[in-house]
């Protein structure tokens, strides 16, 4: 199996949104290549017929009944934003410039 | 004095709250400066929560059965109104808006929270050099790493900072740290207790747990904390174990495997350790073995595909939105990618990448689906074990505390560490360390028990027969 690339971490970079210095670039490139080839093992068994396991135990839907209970107090929730106004969190410019 | 004794004198009023948590805070302010166990210790917080407590001693009030206990917690435990940084310049003066569940349980046991602990930057790493404001350092050696994630929490039992501690387990962050400081640490069964509030690493593997100073405490801790929680949909509906009375019902007549290819992956010192452990409840009575565990090293390999793939989607809250660091960018995606470059340190970005790799298009099949498939057949062969077994027994970690720096340069040499402790995450079940003499270098070796799902009273009840055989 190819390891990865330094394109490659670019590439997973991007999607992580996370910004990497051309430094980190390197040094992630040959750190990842590393714990991938020890992964090796796991890439290359037979696992025909084998299901998967996302979690430890059986899950199934808990639910409660639909009746309004107390939660967080928006006030001392939006205290602990980085931006705040008008009881919502501010963000930079999501679109372009308006025409 | 363990927490079992403080609660007692607590209770009877014949020792006071206020004088025990002046005897710790005495013992931080003689040794925290050499060993940084706490990011914050909450000096004026535990002296009003100890006059309270004595307070309601005074006034005919049972406390609880922690009454007057100093604990220390993981900083990656809420607790409202107090910073909680899981050592991340991304979290640096965050003030959740609300406990976990696991505080709110223990203050109202009467327990002191004494301080938010030093830990692995969000639970990434075995050390607990990995902590945005500098490493925690081993009580018996401060050359030495105290372990990780749960560092901080094992050098301040260890130390005599706080009679119990929490931490978190997501690949043995409580089992590792515990073995290396000379700690009793039990990682529970998946479920048993709530992880609401605890913040999130990889949460089909995150669980929290008790680190204490004996096995006795250790079970009076998880009794408390343990036991269903609405607001945790994987939280298993069903109430706390009863711990501290089986301590002494012994272990005639149980069947124990140990496992040898996890003694092979261990120095000779500790497996020595490990055998001498292994004749200790032989000679109590059990009936011990070998047994084969065909899958045990897969699962390494298979955990930090599965653990990274869950924290790269955990982690993507931090986007400098909603709380934590915020850097601006010219728009929303630069303030992403700027935000996340400065508050994360280097293992969380590596584990971040490497999970995403591991999740994205390509090589889904190949790296995070095939960890699935070989967690099924390593929970397989552990339920074949657990057919023949009541218990397991294997190392904790392969070596004694480590330099501070000797595996910092290699992230794969760090990971290995953890071979032993996995297999307990990846199948939900309960593990414990339990401190079981000292390697070549005099510093502390721990070994490891580990139980089927809700096993937990017989697993306790091995730790005191091992205990004990050292008494």
């Amino acid at each position: 199996m190819a390891l990865i690339s330094r394109d490659d971490v670019a590439h997973v970079a991007r999607l992580a949104r996370l910004d990497l210095t051309e430094a980190e670039l390197d040094q992630f490139a040959g750190q990842l290549a590393a714990v991938l080839e020890h992964a090796a093992d796991v890439a290359a068994l037979d696992t025909a017929g084998v299901p998967p396991t996302a979690h430890p135990f059986e899950l199934v839907n808990v639910l409660r009944d639909d009746v309004a209970g107390p939660c967080l107090d928006r006030d001392e929730v939006l205290a602990m934003a980085p931006a705040a106004e008008d009881g919502r969190f501010r963000v930079p410019r999501i679109l372009g410039e308006a025409p | 004095m363990s927490a079992g004794e403080i609660a007692r004198d607590v209770r009877a009023g014949v020792r006071s709250a206020r004088d025990v948590v002046e005897e710790h805070l005495a013992a931080i302010a003689g040794r925290e400066d050499e060993l940084h166990a706490f990011n914050l210790v909450l000096v004026d917080e535990a002296r009003a929560t100890a006059d309270e407590v004595d307070r309601r001693v005074a006034a005919g009030e049972d406390p609880g059965p922690l009454a007057g206990v100093p604990v220390a917690l993981k900083d990656n435990l809420c607790t409202r109104g107090v910073p909680t940084t899981c050592s991340s310049r991304m979290l640096e003066g965050w003030r959740p808006p609300y406990d976990a569940t696991v505080v709110t349980r223990l203050s109202r046991a009467g327990a002191v929270i004494v301080g938010k602990t030093n830990m692995d930057e969000f639970a990434m790493g075995s050390s607990t050099e990995n902590s945005a404001f500098g490493p925690t350092r081993n009580p018996h050696d401060p050359s030495r790493v105290p372990g990780g994630s749960s560092g901080g929490s094992a050098a301040a039992v260890a130390a005599g900072f706080a009679a119990l501690a929490l931490g978190s387990d997501t690949g043995g962050s409580i089992r590792q740290p515990a073995a290396l400081c000379g700690v009793v640490g039990v990682k529970p069964t998946y479920g048993l207790v709530s992880r609401y509030g605890v913040v999130a690493f990889a949460s089909s593997l995150d669980q929290i747990g008790p680190l204490a100073a004996n096995v006795a405490d250790a079970a009076l801790a998880l009794e408390v904390i343990a036991g269903h929680d609405r607001a945790d949909s994987t939280s298993i509906p069903r109430p706390a174990p009863a711990l501290s009375d089986v301590l002494l019902d012994g272990v005639d007549g149980l069947r124990v495997g140990v496992v040898r290819e996890l003694v092979d992956a261990v120095d000779p010192d500790v497996g020595r350790r490990l055998a001498e452990a292994a004749g200790a409840l032989e000679a109590a009575g059990a009936k011990v073995d070998e047994v084969h565990l065909a899958t045990a090293s897969l699962g390494l390999s298979a955990y930090y595909l599965l653990a990274t793939a869950e924290a790269s989607s955990n982690l993507a809250r931090y986007d400098g939105v909603r709380y934590g660091l915020r850097v601006d960018g010219d728009d929303i995606t630069a303030m992403y990618g700027a935000t996340r470059a400065a508050g994360f340190g280097a293992e969380v970005k590596r584990r971040i990448m490497l999970g995403t790799y591991a999740l994205s298009a390509g090589y889904y099949d190949a790296y995070y689906g095939q960890a699935q498939r070989v967690r099924t057949l390593l929970i397989r062969d552990m339920e074949a074990a657990y057919a023949s077994y009541d218990l397991l027994l294997a190392p904790t970690t392969p070596t004694t505390a480590f330099e501070l720096g000797a595996k910092t340069a290699d992230p794969l040499t760090m990971y290995l560490s953890d071979v032993c402790t996995i297999p307990s995450n990846l199948a939900g079940h309960p593990a414990m360390s339990v401190p079981y003499g000292v390697g070549d270098d005099g510093l502390p070796i721990g070994v490891q028990l580990l139980a089927p799902a809700l096993g937990e009273a017989t697993m306790f009840r091995a730790a005191a027969a091992l205990e004990a055989s050292l008494a």
